[in-house]
């Protein structure tokens, strides 16, 4: 595709490609901009947050609207940014790294997009239409059933459909790491990435459906007058916090996993050796995921779920710190003796060692659950989980940018900028979570509105607001810098890190086919192994030939659309049953096109051998 | 894919397993009922944490019998049974036969699905047993209605496909399709097995 032809487009028909899209290159793009939209959106809440919290007894915003904030935030950032941006990595990655030519399921990897979207545009519709979910992010029954008005309907429905797209992408990543590998691409031969991926998808499919259930019972106690959750019909809202945990504490290990793909990408290349124990960071990982589903009720310490039940989950939550132990020592020998190349994927890489590793602290004291007692519900546990959302799972994907940036867009981001925005970003991510572990421990509890006076809590909290400001100072010079490089930076080639694997034996840009022949796969960092024996490209395993590609197709986008429309029928005929139109129609409208692409043969098209190297099959 | 690819002269042994795609939808859908076994469990434990929070309204005791149900049961094992038929001969490359047998798979489902929705109303006109009645008649019509909603799902699911194909027969773009839809309805059949033991059977002693 040379850029010329890209200029000459419309804008009209450049929107209509992306609205039509099945190309995984293409929706990894997608994510990443809805993705970093919402991260902006989440951002603007949190300050609102800190700007509140800056002294004792403040009045910034209003308490219930303060409740807002805070829910939208969480929400926010785990469903519609953490997420999402992780997608639009193994999106951009995974089917090059396995050397695939496209992802097992074009068309439901487009709908799980465009669901996505559709669940966060009708989550945040609700500041426009009478107020946001104010329940917190966990959403606990009963305070989340008998919230007024219609904020946690919309928390309901976004999540749901959003909930729904996360489990078809989840199915076909599983399906295309299964079947779509190269010739030669065992398992052990994968790349860690492609590794978290594939667990996390795993993940993914076994705890999602329990968040669909909780949601439902929710909605219909909310919306259709059920008694889940409700006492005075006999009904136990604790059932909502095991559904929601059973979903939840998975969750952040489909949050975190990846972001330890990342690094165990990033690492190996730029110290310029092999990841050191690629087999125990494999079986850590796969142990990770499995002991994910064990330690849910570490949440429910202090619901009252008896002695014997406490203990057992504070064991196992204890168990897991040993498999991330494991990964730890193995990016730490990575690091040992190598040739480092210190640049901003590799600061925050280098940086996210010892700050996962204070998250991973205070999880295990946290697992105490006697201890749990005196913690849950402060500051503490804010400190926490951002240690390892933040310090984790967003080091990791401000990495994975910079590193994949030049194969997803051709060009390396500003390594000034970067570095600014790292140094910016690290020191105020310090500034503000560190001082939060001792605002915990002498009481602060957490989700508060404000706190009084002289408590001691004062300038802690001045601290922290201080250091929120300069970790949104790094996110505008992120984006600043995401704007000058496309501008102005210069295009590399497909190969600028000196990389490891295959999907660094592309040209650049990605052809539409990622592979005009099917590489043949000799061992691990399949692309090194080549190097090393003095090759420039990786040995095709098939002769040049016609390939076979899927067709774009704008039912994804109408079945969201459908549901949009359907969600809001649900959430407003609670007032008035003439909204059950709007479900009619909704409904209509996404059966209606599941049943034309059941009906309709799709059998895509091929691009011929003699048009391969003209352009790029477009 | 070409036309004579996917209609080949001698049909392959596993023709829902020959093509690239017949493989994605033949694992991707075993994945899916994975994550659909997730949400009965979750509804199971729901329901068997609510079973008895009747709220003073009508227990499973006084509303349960097992005559209606049991013949449910029979008629959603048998279609259960005539779709493996329609399979088997679907590998023998007996269009006909298939189609015949999927018809009969239809007819039987509808038979269960006719059953239960009289099921519903006799509680809800008879004995006012409903969704809002108490927790546990929420959990009750929650579990057995999103069975009986796969149900309706799967019948017109097979349906659209047989009449879809109906004149063109067998190829290795639909065959992969014919498979899953059944595997889909075994897995129904699993779970009602499930719901017959856990809520009518536990229900009744
Ligand atoms: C060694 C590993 C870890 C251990 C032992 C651990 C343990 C715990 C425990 C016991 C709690 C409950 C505290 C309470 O509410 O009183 C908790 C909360 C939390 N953890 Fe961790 N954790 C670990 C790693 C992680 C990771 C990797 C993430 C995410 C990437 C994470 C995210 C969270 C979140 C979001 C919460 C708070 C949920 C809420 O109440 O809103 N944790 N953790
Ligand atoms: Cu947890």
């Amino acid at each position: 595709m040379s850029t010329t032809i890209a200029q000459n487009r419309s804008f009209g028909a450049a929107l209509w490609d992306y609205l039509t899209t099945v190309d995984h290159k293409k929706i990894g793009i997608l994510y990443l901009v809805s993705g970093g939209f919402f991260f902006l959106l989440g951002g603007l809440e949190a300050m609102a947050i800190r700007i509140q919290l800056i002294k004792p007894a403040n009045d910034f915003v209003s308490a219930g609207f303060y409740n807002q904030i805070l829910t939208m935030h969480g929400t926010t950032m785990i469903f519609l940014a953490a997420m999402p941006l992780i997608f639009a990595l193994m999106n951009a990655v995974v089917p090059l790294q396995i050397g695939a030519r496209d992802v097992a399921f074009p068309f439901l990897n487009a709908l799980g997009f465009w669901l996505f979207l559709a669940g966060g545009l009708i989550l945040n519709a609700s500041w426009f239409l009478g107020g946001a979910p104010d329940a917190g992010w966990t959403a606990y029954a009963p305070l989340s059933t008998t919230s007024p008005g219609h904020g946690v309907d919309f928390y309901v429905l976004g999540l749901q459909i959003s909930g729904a797209g996360t489990l078809i992408a989840g199915i076909n990543f599983l399906v295309t790491i299964v079947n779509m590998r190269a010739p030669g691409m065992t398992y052990m031969r994968m790349p860690l990435f492609t590794w978290t991926t594939f667990v996390v998808s795993a993940l993914i499919l076994f705890a999602f459906p329990a968040l669909t259930v909780g949601l439902f019972l929710l909605m219909f106690d909310r919306l259709f007058g059920s008694g889940f959750f409700d006492a005075s019909m006999g009904g136990n809202s604790v059932i909502w916090e095991h559904l929601f945990w059973i979903f939840g504490h998975p969750e952040v290990y489909i949050l975190i996993l990846p972001a330890f793909g990342v690094f165990s990408e990033i690492l190996p290349v730029f110290s310029k050796k092999r990841l050191f124990g690629y087999t125990a960071m494999v079986f850590a990982t796969v142990l990770i995921g499995f002991l994910g589903f064990m330690v849910w009720a570490h949440h429910m310490f202090t619901v009252g779920l008896g002695p014997a039940a406490n203990s057992i989950f504070a064991v196992a939550t204890m168990a897991i710190a040993v498999p991330t132990g494991i990964k730890i020592f193995n990016w730490l020998f990575t690091l040992w003796g190598g040739n480092i190349t210190i640049n901003t994927a590799m600061l925050y890489s280098l940086s996210f060692i010892p700050t996962f590793t204070i998250g991973g602290m205070t999880g295990v004291m946290l697992a105490a659950a006697a201890a749990d007692y005196q913690f849950h519900d402060t500051y503490f546990v804010v400190a926490h989980f951002h240690y390892v959302i933040v310090g984790g799972v967003v080091f990791g994907i401000f990495a994975g940018l910079h590193y994949w940036w030049p194969r997803m867009f051709g060009k390396i981001l500003d390594e000034k900028l970067g570095k600014l925005t790292f140094w910016t970003f690290f020191i105020g991510f310090h500034l503000t979570f560190f001082i939060q572990h001792f605002l915990g421990l002498m009481g602060m509890p957490r989700r508060y509105w404000t706190f009084l006076p002289d408590q001691g809590l004062d300038t802690g909290n001045l601290i922290s607001t201080i250091g929120a400001f300069l970790m949104a100072f790094g996110t505008i010079v992120f984006v600043i810098n995401v704007i000058v490089t496309s501008v102005k930076g210069e295009k590399v080639g497909g190969d600028p890190w000196d990389g490891r694997t295959l999907e660094w034996a592309i040209a650049n840009p990605t052809p539409h086919y990622n592979f005009k022949q099917t590489p043949l796969v000799r061992g691990l960092d399949a692309f090194w192994i080549e190097k090393m024996d003095g090759r420039k490209e990786m040995t095709p395993a098939e002769p040049v030939d016609d390939i076979h590609m899927p067709n774009s197709s704008i039912l994804p986008f109408i079945m969201a659309l459908g549901l949009f429309i359907a969600g809001f029928g649900f959430i407003y005929q609670v007032d008035n049953s003439a909204w059950l139109a709007a479900v009619f129609i909704g409904m209509g409208i996404l059966l209606g096109c599941m049943f034309i692409r059941s009906v309709k043969d799709d059998h895509g098209y091929h691009i011929h051998k003699e048009d391969l190297d003209k352009g790029a099959g477009l | 894919m070409s036309n004579d690819t996917l209609n080949p002269k001698v049909m392959p042994e596993e023709p829902e397993k020959a093509t690239l795609e017949g493989k994605n939808k033949f694992l991707g859908f075993w994945f899916f009922l994975g994550g659909e076994t997730v949400l009965f469990a979750s509804l199971f434990g729901t329901f068997l944490a609510l079973r008895n929070s009747t709220n003073g309204g009508p227990s499973s005791q006084e509303l349960f019998g097992l005559d209606l149900v049991f013949i449910m049961t029979m008629l959603l094992l048998t279609s259960s049974l005539t779709s493996v038929v329609a399979i088997y001969q679907m590998k023998k490359n007996n269009f006909a036969k298939m189609q015949a047998w999927l018809a009969i798979t239809v007819i039987l489902g509808f038979g269960f699905l006719s059953l239960e929705i009289y099921e519903f109303y006799e509680y809800i006109t008879l004995e006012d047993f409903t969704f809002r009645s108490s927790a546990f008649g929420s959990a009750f019509y929650t579990l057995v209605g999103f069975h009986g909603g796969h149900v309706l799902f799967g019948l017109l699911w097979i349906l659209t496909l047989m009449i879809r194909n109906a004149k063109r027969g067998l190829n290795l773009y639909n065959a992969p399709k014919f498979y899953v839809a059944s595997l889909y309805w075994h897995f129904i059949d699993v779970v009602w097995v499930f719901i017959f033991t856990v809520v009518y059977l536990m229900g009744v002693i």
